[in-house]
């Protein structure tokens, strides 16, 4: 049996997740895919994604992941990456407005092309480099990580929960937007733990131990 | 709570290896581009940039291995530069572990092929990289590493990168490349200011020093180094702590 399934739906860079799988979990099986028996199979799935949301959607819906990942979430832990948490939920307004899958209620929306922080300081988009994660709830995929780490970002539009129980990390960047989202056996993350050295590969080896029960 | 300003170290290689001798006791091959990432990551590297200088088609297959080494043990964002040309050259990296790719001649060339790659790949993984001299009261841009001039205002030229799709803009000074004077201030600053997207400073640094002036006088998201590191002058945690009593934020 398969311990870990990326799926892989054709958008960019999806191997480094698995390879930071690999480097937390040696002897696990790690299989990156997107045959859906292969991921119904898998006794834990990851969801990333890179690139444009329009593009995603139109893969995700072409490989019935749309369909698919409501039923995964329900019986086993899965862990949605960068673009994979923002195609769970309602809606984007990337690329003129693009319906998501929507298990998680709430909008993806663009920080905007004069950003400024609180001071009134000009802030580049996109949100690019190393921004701590505020933990609002305990969760155990927080485990043994420090509270306020540096994650690493790598994004123009953020997810506005709707429901602010499942927020369980925040990040200020302009504004406080979702940062770490969770509902039953589902993390969603803004960030990239497989390019987020230390805290980031504890936050895997935290998904590859947990069992979804939270 | 805020971003963390970056600091890269920059690593050179020909056909799979580190070139332009990098010196650290702790290393037995410094050739060996995985052991130097390794111990750039250990230091606190927010990110590691390679310029591949491989001259050969068949040589840079080999730079394709050397990134799938490194990204499997080295989690932080690798950016690999140099000789992109084609979609395919980037697929092939990225595939590979890197996460960004720099895309500088090629742009020069075909300014749609930024807009073509960040359309098929996302502008957060198109770094274009611009080469600037300064030329009376403006700066203008060079290609080929630094040797053919093209005529064109480098800030101008980085605002239409923007528009065209790239991500992120690391911008070197030709004037001050290996002098050890520090960044070129007035350039940084002037090209961070004309766009949106995050600047990477490179090009002149000697000290510590020039790593914080180029965030707070140059407005630079990042910074980039070469020599100050690979000989063990300076550490990356010993950069990140000096700019960080400045007021600089920092990732430690």
């Amino acid at each position: 049996m398969v311990d870990v399934a990326v799926i892989d739906y054709g958008m960019g860079n999806l191997h480094s997740a698995s390879k930071a799988l690999e480097f937390v979990a040696p002897g696990k099986k790690i299989l990156v895919t997107s045959d859906r028996d292969e991921i119904l199979n898998a006794k834990r799935v990851v969801f990333p994604g890179v690139g444009a949301i329009r593009d995603c959607m139109a893969e995700i819906r072409r490989l019935q992941l749309d369909t698919l990942l409501p039923e995964l979430i329900k019986t086993r832990p899965v862990l949605a990456i960068c673009v994979g948490m923002q195609a769970l939920m309602d809606s984007s307004e990337e690329n003129g407005g693009v319906d998501c899958i929507g298990v998680l209620p709430g909008k993806v929306r663009f920080f905007g092309d004069h950003l400024v922080d609180s001071d009134g300081q000009e802030l580049k988009v996109p949100h690019m480099g190393w921004n701590q994660v505020q933990q609002v709830r305990d969760h155990p995929i927080w485990h043994g990580i420090e509270p306020d780490s540096r994650f690493y970002f790598v994004h123009s539009y953020y997810v506005e929960a709707q429901n602010s129980d499942q927020i369980i990390g925040s990040t200020e960047y302009g504004s406080n937007f979702s940062a770490a989202l969770t509902e039953k056996n589902l993390v969603a993350v803004q960030f990239h733990p497989e390019k987020s050295q230390h805290a980031g590969l504890a936050l895997l080896n935290n998904f590859i131990n947990w069992d979804g029960s939270c | 709570m805020s971003l963390a300003k970056r600091i890269i170290p920059c690593l050179d290689v020909d056909k799979g290896r580190v070139v332009k001798g990098v010196k650290f006791v702790d290393i037995r091959d410094a050739g060996d581009p995985v052991e130097v990432a390794k111990r750039y990551d250990r230091e606190g590297a927010d990110e590691i940039t390679f310029l591949d200088i491989t001259a050969s088609h068949e040589g840079r297959d080999t730079t394709i291995d050397m990134v799938k080494d490194i990204a499997s043990q080295v989690f932080i964002p690798l950016t690999v530069g140099g000789g992109i040309r084609t979609v395919e050259d980037i697929r092939a990296m990225l595939n590979a572990g890197a996460d960004k790719v720099g895309i500088n001649t090629a742009a020069v060339h075909n300014p749609g092929f930024v807009t073509e790659a960040a359309l098929r790949f996302g502008s957060q993984c198109i770094v274009v990289a611009i080469d600037a001299k300064r030329q009376g009261d403006h700066w203008e841009i060079f290609t080929h590493g630094g040797r053919k001039a093209t005529g064109i205002d480098a800030i101008e030229w980085a605002k239409q990168m923007v528009v065209r799709g790239a991500g992120e803009i690391l911008l070197t000074s030709m004037d001050r490349d290996g002098t050890r004077d520090g960044f070129d201030l007035g350039l940084t600053r002037a090209v961070s200011e004309a766009v949106s997207v995050p600047v990477i400073a490179s090009g002149g640094v000697g000290n510590l020093q020039h790593l914080t002036d180029g965030v707070l006088q140059g407005k630079a998201d990042a910074v980039l180094a070469a020599s100050i590191f690979h000989f063990g002058e300076y550490t990356i945690e010993a950069a990140k702590k000096a700019m960080q009593s400045e007021g600089v934020e920092v990732r430690l």
